[in-house]
């Protein structure tokens, strides 16, 4: 094979044509990267074959039941998400409120400048480690530290301002607030260590311009730094939410399983992951059906929040550019 | 016993030259499946290892529905299973099915109320419509009524019950089916059944899940199996069996429920409510599964031996570790029918 | 993108006078050090939690013994640590040469192409996959082929979790490297691939390093995938002098899920040990790799 670059030069010179290995290695290397991507693709082809292979008898035989029903009783047969998927969506939510507000704030805390370089890379770690903590220690963390501390403040909510829908139950132990508030922990180190990355990924002569003209130091944070930023910080949430909507076991332990759609915040809740967690180990063919149904209707949830997501993103993106 | 007693000695012998390897294959045995008898077998499995050269077993909780399904797809050696197996499945194995009840337990109610009375009486009635939604504060007349020397707020009640499909659900509801006919109208019976729909209803998975769960909620009650609840030291409940005696869950009130019911040719027996006075009401045994044919008799004799073991010295340790063990005639049974895994 | 080129800030006057901008300053550097201590207390509650539960029973035994039945005291999980750093061995060995592959392409080779948006939309699904679901593919694709529970089913398992977050953060990590870097670099007459391997790549280390910590911290946290795929062992997966690989495996993720199940002192101690154990072991890697990943330029 011959390279296309061959051009007679100076052997001395320090600019050198690629040579043919560079060519055949680079033709190579792009070969590979397509690959990876083909990879990517084809593993959430074969999952979502695999899925919609065992939820398909599941489709026909119970169609949009599935998803408009509201009881789940598996002796006569009846397989209602619809609480689970109000569940999801709800807890996912607040979470998501709750750990983008205060992951965002920790971020910008850590890369400008609030705190010595040493001291900041030190917190980044230990935020970081809390990835890594199973979610059973989240569970357990949840029922012995989160209920009991917000028990009171549930109670007060509920006594003096219950007609607010939000406030309209009171507290039991597991229901959907504490559950929100521990999967807003578990989502936080994600959110941070993320948008950690794409604020320092700012070139440093991006601020010193903003700072040239004169903008306070939170100037150039939110009219500069943020902006610059925007799409890793959209990244990390998009992470976040992936991991809150398909997060189980500490919210299996936490949320209540209930059957219930209700605005209220105390109220026991359910979700889809930990519907299909908990019912998968034991259950029968039919059951299995609709789990992997359900489990398709997860993933299609995922991929809508996404795109509505992106589209926001695109929006915001035109408004900034003018 | 004089075997076993060499096949110890000979175990001690080999574990003190542990790194010599033996030159016979070693035996892996896999199983999998319910996890309300992982403890024990756990437990058994690990001293079973120990004892005999070249074989290990390797257990793991996922559930009986998950063990079963394994064992259809032949994954794993054996299964266990706190519901037996259906016939629809055994049909499917063309080995062969040979089930083997191993050990039993009880499900006991454990509650949390404030102050922390002991020895709370619930008649049959009660705790059935309890778990219906019916019965919803702790100062109920019945509950009062049964229990004159308590002192009982008005607290509601949280039911806690199981949030994963389980084989302790399914015992529980069959029994409360058996006592109830409203239960059985409403809920029905089964790994999971579909629990009233109130905020007073909390779902927890597992055993451990409801056992934090009850302890977290003050006024909460919830069902979980005995064992867990003697070493997890919760409050439960003396409840009144079918001869309307009071009834605390123990080993001599399980071992009365298992003598008053015959076992099958099967192997498979239920007790939704025994009979006599002594007996406790919830009780059931779980089982292991084998194939008849293994098709690999090295293996076949691991698991007769490990069936063997389970018979003779893992029931010693069943009372400590909280469950019953098997009448006597119920283990005679059980060795005659293993000599069918083959 | 911003508006650097018109600022819409007045130019400062001579005469000093009191700004409202300097207030708002004062006031959101107050809140973002209240959201960081805010933020804070929750972390550190767990990390209190598990470093005073899990610490009081760190001992060497931890690490050479095999985990205990029952009333047995004493014990460890050395087999299960093995098994994990095995599986997620394993996992990283597949979803970090194709992640970051995958990543090079979306960031650098055909980021407006239809099958780089279809990818990203791909491994955006993927995030929120549940991960039982993870499970009951692997189970489906490695155990029912090899007739039976293994590591590489559980590394597989694990590697489809792990490999959304590496390549989501390995792209976004790649674009936020400086366009005129690479343009000098294709001045100097670099190929593609040179740019790349010799500028992106580079630059965007430590940020690519952060995705693969994050799915590494998931992956080694994760139950449900493992015991449809991995089961698990009471013994060694070295076994009898070779590497038993396609055998049940241990991990310390399934080794937590069953003990803090279990009503026993000795196992429920265990079980926080062990989660403490499997921070740890995070923070080495995540320090081993910020250490090797250090931009050299």
């Amino acid at each position: 094979m011959n390279s296309p670059f061959v051009v007679p030069v100076n052997p001395d010179s320090a600019c050198q044509p690629p040579s043919t290995k560079d060519f055949v290695v680079d033709r190579t290397f792009r070969a590979l990267a397509r690959i990876g991507v083909v990879l990517v693709l084809a593993l959430v082809f074969a999952l979502v074959f695999e899925v919609g292979r065992k939820a398909l008898p599941g489709m026909e035989k119970h169609g949009f039941d599935v998803l408009l029903g509201s009881v789940w009783d598996v002796n006569q047969g009846k397989y209602g998400i619809l609480p689970a998927i109000w569940g999801t969506l709800y807890s996912a939510f607040i979470a998501l409120l709750i750990a983008g507000v205060f992951g965002v704030s920790m971020a910008i805390f850590l890369t400008q400048d609030f705190l010595p370089a040493k001291l900041a890379a030190v917190f980044r770690t230990i935020v970081e480690l809390l990835a890594a903590i199973p979610s059973v220690v989240y569970g357990l963390w949840g029922i012995y530290v989160v209920i009991p501390a917000i028990r009171p403040l549930t109670a007060w909510l509920n006594t003096e301002l219950g007609w607010i829908p939000f406030f309209g139950t009171s507290l039991s132990g597991p229901g959907l607030l504490p559950a929100a508030l521990v999967l807003a922990i578990m989502i936080l180190p994600t959110i941070a260590a993320v948008s950690q990355d794409a604020l320092t990924g700012v070139p440093m002569k991006t601020k010193q311009a903003a700072y040239g003209m004169g903008t306070t130091h939170w100037e150039a944070i939110l009219k500069v730094m943020v902006p610059s930023a925007a799409t890793g910080i959209f990244g990390s949430l998009v992470l976040g939410l992936g991991r809150a909507l398909g997060e189980t076991m500490a919210l299996a332990m936490l949320v209540g399983n209930a059957n219930n759609i209700s605005l209220s915040l105390f109220a026991p809740a359910n979700t889809l992951a930990a519907l299909l967690a908990l019912n998968f180990p034991e259950a029968g063919p039919n059951e299995i059906e609709v789990l992997m149904y359900a489990a398709l209707v997860l993933m299609f949830i995922t991929l809508l929040v996404n795109v509505a997501g992106s589209m926001l993103m695109l929006y915001a993106q035109r408004g900034t550019r003018q | 016993m004089k075997s076993l007693m060499k096949s110890a000695a000979l175990a001690v012998a080999v574990s003190l030259s542990a790194t010599s390897v033996f030159a016979a294959e070693s035996i892996r045995l896999t199983g999998s499946g319910a996890s309300f008898p992982a403890p024990i077998y756990l437990t058994w499995f690990k001293d079973f290892s120990k004892k005999s050269a070249g074989v290990t077993v390797d257990y793991q909780s996922k559930g009986s529905g998950a063990g079963v399904q394994d064992f259809l797809n032949k994954t794993v050696d054996f299964a266990a299973s706190d519901s037996a197996m259906k016939d629809e499945d055994i049909a499917k194995v063309a080995e062969g099915v040979q089930l083997l009840p191993m050990t039993a337990g009880e499900i006991v109610l454990a509650y949390n109320l404030p102050g922390n009375p002991k020895g709370l009486k619930l008649p049959r009635d009660v705790y059935s419509d309890i778990f219906l939604g019916k019965i919803t504060k702790w100062n109920d007349p019945k509950i009062v009524a049964a229990n004159p020397d308590l002192k009982l707020s008005d607290t509601p009640i949280t039911v806690v019950v199981r949030a994963d499909s389980s084989g302790t659900t399914a015992v529980f509801t069959k029994h409360l089916a058996a006592i109830n006919p409203a239960f059985k109208d409403a809920l029905g019976e089964g790994n999971t059944v579909n629990w009233p729909a109130t905020d007073k209803f909390i779902k927890s998975p597992k055993n451990d899940g409801v056992t934090a769960t009850v302890r977290q909620t003050p006024g909460a009650i919830g069902y979980i199996e005995y064992g867990f609840a003697k070493l997890a030291k919760v409050d439960f409940a003396q409840l009144q069996n079918k001869a309307g005696h009071y009834v605390v869950p123990n080993a001599e009130s399980g071992a009365e429920a298992l003598a008053a019911v015959k076992m099958p040719e099967s192997l498979v027996a239920w007790l939704p409510d025994p009979d006599g006075a002594k007996s406790y009401p919830i009780t059931s045994y779980t089982w292991m599964i084998f194939r008849k044919d293994n098709g690999n008799p090295a293996k076949a004799k691991a698991m007769r031996e490990m069936v063997e073991y389970s018979l003779t010295e893992g029931q010693k340790i069943a009372d400590s570790m909280g469950y019953i063990p098997l009448p006597a005639s119920v283990v005679e049974q059980v060795r005659k029918a293993s000599a069918n895994i083959q | 993108m911003t508006n650097l080129t018109t600022p819409d800030i007045a130019l400062p006057s001579l005469q000093r006078r009191f700004e409202g901008r300097a207030l708002r300053s004062l006031v959101l550097t107050t809140l973002v050090w209240l959201g960081a201590l805010l933020a804070s207390v929750p972390l550190i509650s767990v990390l209190y939690m598990l470093i005073t539960r899990g610490g009081a029973r760190l001992s060497l035994e931890l690490f050479t013994e095999l985990p205990p039945t029952g009333f047995e005291t004493g014990g460890g999980f050395g087999n299960a640590m093995a098994g994990t750093l095995v599986m997620v061995g394993i996992a990283a060995a597949i979803a970090v040469p194709v992640g970051i592959l995958a990543a090079v392409f979306l960031a650098e080779l055909g980021p407006d192409s239809k099958l780089a948006s279809a990818a990203r939309f791909a491994a955006k699904m993927l995030t929120g996959l549940p991960s039982i679901l993870a499970g009951v593919f692997a189970y489906a694709l490695v155990v029912m082929t090899t007739g039976t529970y293994s590591a590489p089913a559980g590394g597989v398992a694990l590697a489809v979790l792990m490999l959304p977050i590496v390549v989501l953060t390995a792209e976004e990590s790649m674009r936020m490297v400086p366009k005129i870097m690479k343009d000098a670099a294709y001045g100097m007459g670099c190929t593609r691939s040179q740019v790349i391997w010799k500028i992106v790549l580079p630059t965007g280390m430590p940020a690519i390093l952060t995705g693969v910590m994050l799915a590494v911290a998931r992956a080694a946290g994760e139950t449900a995938p493992l015991l449809f795929t991995a089961l698990f062992s009471n013994y060694w997966i070295y076994h009898d002098g070779n590497l038993a690989v396609m055998n049940p495996t241990a991990s310390l993720a399934v080794l937590i899920y069953n003990f803090s199940g279990m009503p026993f002192d000795n196992q429920l101690e265990l079980a926080w040990a062990a989660s403490l154990v499997l921070v740890m072991i995070v923070l080495v890697v995540n320090i081993v790799s910020r250490i090797f990943g250090k931009p050299k330029y």
